[in-house]
């Protein structure tokens, strides 16, 4: 339409104060329009900003180096820091302790463990870190468990009365008793050592001097009524292995035990009954020629990372097979490091490790998204020892130089990666790769399962069922509506269909869950027969009604074929029904989800697919059918009339002329339907099982992505990857709508182009 | 034949079948709900039925038949059942019944081959009570502190006077538990509030301190005198209690202050039925819910409801009309009117949840944090407007329900005759003067079309409402005696998310079920006079202006 202006600001006879009066109305409204862009803008921007972060990679700032004091004479063994990652934690190989400030190298404090006489270190352990414990193995055949142990104090400032400072006063302590713990009864030195300390349960296996493999495990009791505490000890030799042992790992749970020896091979213990290990297996983990150099248990202790001398980096866990047996399996190989593996620190919460290599390289891996974080060099000269801080905010290194570097890490979502999301994924204890949502769970060494796909697949599952049901109802019924129904049937049928569009779906869901999934399960049978026979019953009244005698179909009939309908389609629901009973009876046993899934093999869920299709086919038809039947209404009425007088029947001209017209608009239409049947949340929320399962069966449940936004949500803690995992969801649902949208609307757009110049 | 074929006579047919199974599956939807709930508030009549177990002994049941269904016999052994029938299909009935608090099962399916035939004594009576569900029994006598003061026939007139004593006391009691006693909790919270602003400001002198101390102190003696009048009602209201007899015999005392209502159905006229339901109607849409929302009234949801989408239309209804009319009067053809209606389009077509989750995200989280630290900062760390509420819901649902304004007033605008504007003008008048005297004043329907359009489309909507603000519980109105009045931070309770809660998430859906129903056809009621009244104001003023447009 033309656009018609006031010429009043040419002929005259305005005031002022009514021109600004009209110029401050036509920005106000101007505002008004452009507001609702800018409201789908600010939701899709901020949606994103929320997303974004997840996929931005691992930020970490320059290495700062200081040197240590008696750096030169004692190497380190193991590095790592208070929670706060403020105090740096380093012990050596002698023995001594240093605490330091991990901002400019200042030492805080330093200890020397307490070594009985003529004793000298021999080896060291570090248990699980988020446990803290570590033990030193001594040349008596003993080992001493200590502890790093902060207190923190508050001081009044003496400037400002209102302000406290905080100190942090840095020490050892001894968890297990300050005097060394007995591993090897025969006395000799322990050369290798691995420990774990929780609580009342300490356990060690140790290699001698002399080459045996010896287990020694203390559990603590205290007495209820003195409180008196005693350690009560187990000894045994474990089974030896051919070749050097250079590594020994029990995991946190004290229940296995993996040695590294001959260069290639790893055998497994089974140590959970302390007092009868069992060797379990030895693998080959790498080719003939490459050797392992490096291995850690992961936090959690079901993962062992190992790194060759050729840099591979590889995760392996214990798989069950069908036999119930555990087999090590090779899960997955990571970005190999570019020289020998040297070291590995897994970190303390999650599964990520930090990997330092000899020609001064360290890399940051995450497992299960099966990332290389971060790759950084910190000089020529071979990585010794790699910490990480509790939080994973802080990486720690120490070269053969002497010298510890250290650097602030930023790294709040390493479990995000395209396989991570998208592909099978195969977690810690699962006997194959598999797509899974599992967002949370009881336990802090959880592996977080984060596979949107199934969430995905649910909703086009969804979509597809409902769309089933919908389309051909919803177009069919619009061709009708617009083409051959007499224009009285139409007054009643759109306000219908709008109350149809205006019904809640929270009740229509509550409607499917509570009343159609129990009834159709009660009656499968028939409400199959019904979905079958009805379009049959259709063709059939017709031919009937085309077999009346003209007299009596004469006044009624063209316009009308839909309310004749109705009763036929109640009749047939009611015989459907009446028959699904005896039918179940004959050829199903009496009970045919009992019979699907017994007979057939198809599991059958009470709120499945087939009732959501027909429930979410509700919710779509008023959509799908309003904009198309505009469209076959508003082809112009000469293209219809110039078929239909060159001899074309009715149904002729609707199929090549009407229909050809309108097919964009009826194709938008459908667009507009799936992206509200992608969309919608109430009904699959109340109708489905909502369990994430990837099958096209029509008889199971789903989750969707809505649905799971609409559970999880509320109980998402802000920030977390979860959370914006969460917001990712809503992005995809909103951008799959946004694209479907648009192009429905340019189509539309365009189609009203065509119509006018018609 | 053939020629009946080819003339697509069949696929006009098959189209007319589409349409038709629409219309019936849109009428069986709301008849469903229609049937369903409107019977929820007829008293049942109470049935007394001897169940024989197989072993062969017998029991009797007293309860309400609630379904009866055809069932496969394979599912009844599934569950345990023992029945001997050359049948493959029995009818179960399901039985409500009652007396939780004995026998721990409110419902329970019985197969028809279990049960002998059902009796509807005169003298059943059933008991609402406000813990534990429904008691049904016979009424055996009313006892005062104990003591016997009716019993036959006179017991039921007696326990009606006592009744209605006892629910006026329990009225008082929940009086001055919520209302008062809320009030100078409030009260002392703002105290609070008061005081940890002044500590923050470093302005909490020794005078303002001993001042805070005097009105606390003062809040706390009106407390404790309520407190007392509370004790003294409640112990009154301990005084009656009936004597019942179970289906099993045994005599069971309930105290009247455990009752909510008494009533025996199967000696009940019409008439009596009648007022009834009209008196149970009534208590369903101005009582507070009861025993986990399954019970008692939704008066709550419904005030939540009207709230926030009376607050959702002050938003709403400005922008979307401007929006509108800046798309029909202002907007030459071009780049930005497209990308409005495409913005427009998809405002409408985006999936809701994806509105609650941006609503949480940035109303809630990002608005209402900052709106916390700026204004509220000596609640903190309790969030006032940092968390989910009113004000958040109904901004919310006004940026999902925009389009349906827009869309309806753009219609009306189009429908006003050129040549209004064209008069207008020509007569000197400027845009805004035409538009807003002549053009909008004839649009007007359309707008209130559109306004009612969206309050519909609110009042129904679920999924971002459970991100924004909706509750299964509000402890308080949003609206109440105490400054400042209308708490826009206040949780609240919504039709919609209702229906959605008791019906999915309570531990005793077969006892909610029918006040789902009954909610549900509050809630399809409403939305279908809405919109009916939406079409009707629509259409009148199409014809209304079909009638200018030749002028």
């Amino acid at each position: 339409m033309e656009k018609i202006e006031s010429n009043i600001s040419k002929v005259g006879g305005y005031t002022g104060k009514r021109m600004t009066r009209d110029r401050l109305f036509r920005h106000v409204m101007t505002f008004g329009g452009l507001s609702v862009i800018i409201a789908i803008s600010a939701i899709f921007f901020y949606l994103a900003s929320v997303v974004v972060p997840i996929f931005m990679p691992a930020q970490m700032d320059d290495l700062q180096q200081f040197t240590l004091p008696q750096g030169a004479q004692e190497a380190s063994v193991h590095l790592t820091s208070e929670e706060q990652a403020e105090i740096g934690v380093r012990m050596s190989d002698r023995g001594s302790v240093t605490f330091f400030d991990l901002r400019n190298g200042r030492v805080m404090a330093e200890a020397k463990i307490a070594l009985p006489e003529a004793v000298g270190v021999s080896s060291f352990a570090a248990g699980d870190p988020s446990q803290q414990a570590v033990a030193y193995g001594l040349s008596d055949g003993r080992m001493l468990v200590l502890e790093q142990d902060f207190k923190v104090t508050f001081q009044v400032d003496p400037d400002d009365h209102e302000k406290d400072i905080r100190t942090i006063t840095p020490s050892i302590s001894y968890p297990a008793g300050s005097e060394p713990l007995l591993v090897d009864e025969a006395g000799r030195a322990l050369k290798r050592l691995t420990m774990q300390h929780n609580g009342e349960n300490t356990a060690a296996v140790a290699l001698t001097e002399d080459g045996r493999l010896v287990m020694a495990a203390f559990e603590s009791n205290s007495n209820m009524i003195t409180g008196e505490v005693t350690t009560e000890r187990f000894g045994i030799e474990l089974p030896p292995v051919r070749g050097e042992i250079s590594q020994l790992l029990l995991e946190v749970k004290q229940r296995d035990l993996y040695v590294v020896h001959g260069g290639r091979y790893v055998s497994h213990y089974d140590v959970m009954d302390k007092k009868s290990p069992r060797l379990v297996q030895t693998v080959a983990l790498v080719p003939e020629g490459e050797s392992i150099t490096a291995a850690a248990i992961l936090s959690g202790g079901f993962s062992l990372i190992i790194g060759t001398d050729k840099g591979k980096v590889a995760q392996w866990f214990q798989v069950r097979d069908a036999d119930n047996n555990n087999h090590l399996t090779h899960i997955r190989s990571f970005k190999p490091m570019a020289g020998r593996v040297t070291t590995i620190a897994p970190e303390h919460f999650r599964k990520g490790f930090l990997v330092g290599d000899d020609k001064g390289n360290i890399g940051l891996y995450y497992a299960t998204s099966n990332r290389l974080l971060l790759a950084r060099s910190t000089g020529s000269e071979p990585v010794r020892v790699v910490g990480i801080t509790p939080r994973a905010n802080a990486i720690m290194v120490e070269s053969a130089g002497d010298t510890i570097q250290s650097a602030r890490v930023e790294n709040d979502f390493p479990e995000i990666s395209f396989s991570s999301l998208w592909q099978k994924v195969w977690y810690e204890s699962y006997q194959e790769p598999e797509y899974n949502w599992q967002s949370s769970a009881a336990t802090s060494d959880f592996e977080p399962k984060f596979s949107v796909a199934p969430l995905t697949f649910g909703t086009l599952k969804a979509a597809f069922y409902a769309m089933l049901v919908a389309v051909p109802l919803a177009v069919l019924g619009a061709i009708f509506a617009a083409y051959f129904m007499s224009p009285k049937m139409r007054s009643v049928v759109k306000p219908s269909i709008e109350i149809m569009e205006a019904l809640p779906t929270v009740i229509l869901g509550f409607l499917a869950g509570l009343w159609l999934a129990p009834w159709v399960d009660n009656n499968l049978a028939g409400t199959l027969m019904a979905i079958f026979m009805l379009p049959f019953s259709f063709v059939i009244a017709a031919y009937l009604w085309h077999l009346l005698p003209e007299r009596l179909t004469a006044g009624i009939g063209a316009g009308w074929e839909a309310a004749l309908l109705v009763p036929v389609i109640i009749v047939v629901l009611y015989v459907a029904i009446q028959l699904g009973h005896p039918v179940e009876a004959a050829f199903f046993g009496g009970n045919m989800p009992h019979w699907l899934s017994n007979e057939l093999g198809i599991t059958y869920e009470q709120r499945n697919s087939l009732v959501v299709g027909i429930a979410m086919g509700f919710a779509v038809i008023p959509t799908i059918f309003s904009i198309a039947e505009d469209a076959v209404f508003s082809v112009p009425k000469h293209l219809s009339s110039g078929s239909l007088a060159l001899g074309a029947t009715p149904w002729q001209t609707l199929l090549y002329v009407v229909l050809l017209t309108a097919s964009p608009g009826i194709f938008s239409a459908i667009m507009v339907g799936m992206g509200r049947a992608v969309g919608e949340t109430m009904i699959v929320l109340m109708a489905t099982g909502n369990t994430a399962v990837m099958d096209l069966s029509i008889f199971t449940g789903f989750r969707t992505l809505s649905a799971n936004i609409g559970v999880e949500m509320p109980e998402a803690a802000v920030g977390t990857t979860h959370y914006r995992l969460l917001f990712f969801s809503a992005l995809v649902l909103f951008a799959f709508t946004f694209v479907v949208n648009t192009g429905a609307e340019l189509v539309r757009q365009r189609l009203r182009e065509k119509y006018s110049s018609l | 034949m053939r020629n009946w074929y080819k003339s697509g006579e069949p696929w006009i047919w098959a189209t007319a079948g589409a349409v038709a199974l629409s219309l019936v599956a849109v009428y069986a939807v709301v008849w469903l709900t229609a049937a369903r709930g409107l019977t929820h508030f007829w008293p049942k009549p109470i049935a007394e039925v001897t169940l024989q177990e197989r072993d062969g002994s017998t029991s009797r049941l007293i309860g309400e038949i609630r379904e009866k269904e055809e069932v496969s016999l394979i599912r009844l052994r599934e569950q345990g059942y023992k029945i001997d029938s050359k049948n493959l299909f029995t009818d179960r009935y399901l039985v409500k019944l009652g007396n939780k608090d004995l026998t721990g099962i409110d419902f329970k399916w019985f197969p028809a081959p279990m049960l002998g035939e059902f009796t509807y004594p005169k003298d059943m009576v059933a008991i609402e009570r406000r813990e534990w569900g429904n008691f049904y029994g016979r009424l055996k006598a009313v006892k005062e502190t104990g003591n016997v003061v009716a019993e036959g026939p006179v017991a039921w007139a007696e326990m009606e006077k006592r009744l209605v004593r006892s629910n006026d006391l329990f009225r008082q009691a929940l009086r001055i538990a919520k209302s008062d006693i809320g009030k100078i909790n409030y009260a002392l919270e703002r105290v609070r509030l008061r005081e940890r602003k002044l500590e923050m400001t470093n302005e909490l002198t020794e005078a303002a301190k001993a001042n805070f101390v005097k009105e606390r102190g003062a809040r706390e003696a009106e407390y404790a005198v309520l407190q007392q009048r509370l004790e003294l009602i409640r112990r009154d209201i301990e005084r009656d209690s009936v004597s019942i007899e179970t289906s099993d015999g045994q005599l069971v005392d309930i105290p009247l202050a455990k009752i909510a209502d008494m009533y025996m159905p199967n000696a009940m006229s019409v008439w009596q039925k009648m007022g009834f339901y009209v008196h149970k109607f009534y208590e369903f849409v101005s009582d507070d819910p009861r025993e986990a929302n399954t019970e008692g009234g939704i008066f709550p949801a419904i005030f939540g409801t009207v709230m926030m989408v009376l607050l959702m239309s002050v938003m709403v209804t400005p922008l979307g009309i401007m929006a509108a009319i800046y798309m029909r009067e202002y907007a030459k053809p071009g780049p930005v009117i497209r990308t409005i209606r495409i913005s427009v389009n998809n405002l409408a077509g985006v999936p809701s949840i994806v509105y609650g989750v941006f609503g949480l995200g940035f109303f809630v989280y990002v608005l209402g944090g900052s709106i916390d630290e700026l204004f509220f900062a000596a609640a903190l760390p309790a969030p006032t407007f940092g968390s989910p509420g009113l004000l958040w819901a109904s901004l919310t649902l006004a940026l999902l329900t925009l389009p349906v304004v827009i869309v309806a007033t753009e219609e009306g605008l189009s429908r006003v005759p050129r040549t209004i504007r064209e008069g207008s003008l020509a007569l000197g008048a400027t845009k805004a003067e035409t538009l807003g005297r002549t053009v909008l004043p004839m649009a007007s329907p359309a707008m209130m079309t559109g306004l009612i359009l969206a309050v519909a489309r609110a009042a129904g909507e679920v999924a971002p409402l459970m991100l924004v603000g909706v509750v299964k519980l509000a402890p308080s109105l949003p609206l109440d005696g105490s400054f400042p009045f209308l708490h826009l931070e206040r949780k609240f309770m919504h039709l919609g998310f209702h229906i959605y809660d008791v019906g999915f998430q309570s531990p005793n859906v077969e006892a909610a079920r029918p006040l789902v129903y009954a909610t549900a056809l509050l809630l399809v009621i409403i939305i279908v006079v809405l919109n009916l009244a939406a079409i009707r104001l629509r259409n009148r003023m199409r014809e209304k202006l079909r009638g200018l447009e030749g002028v």
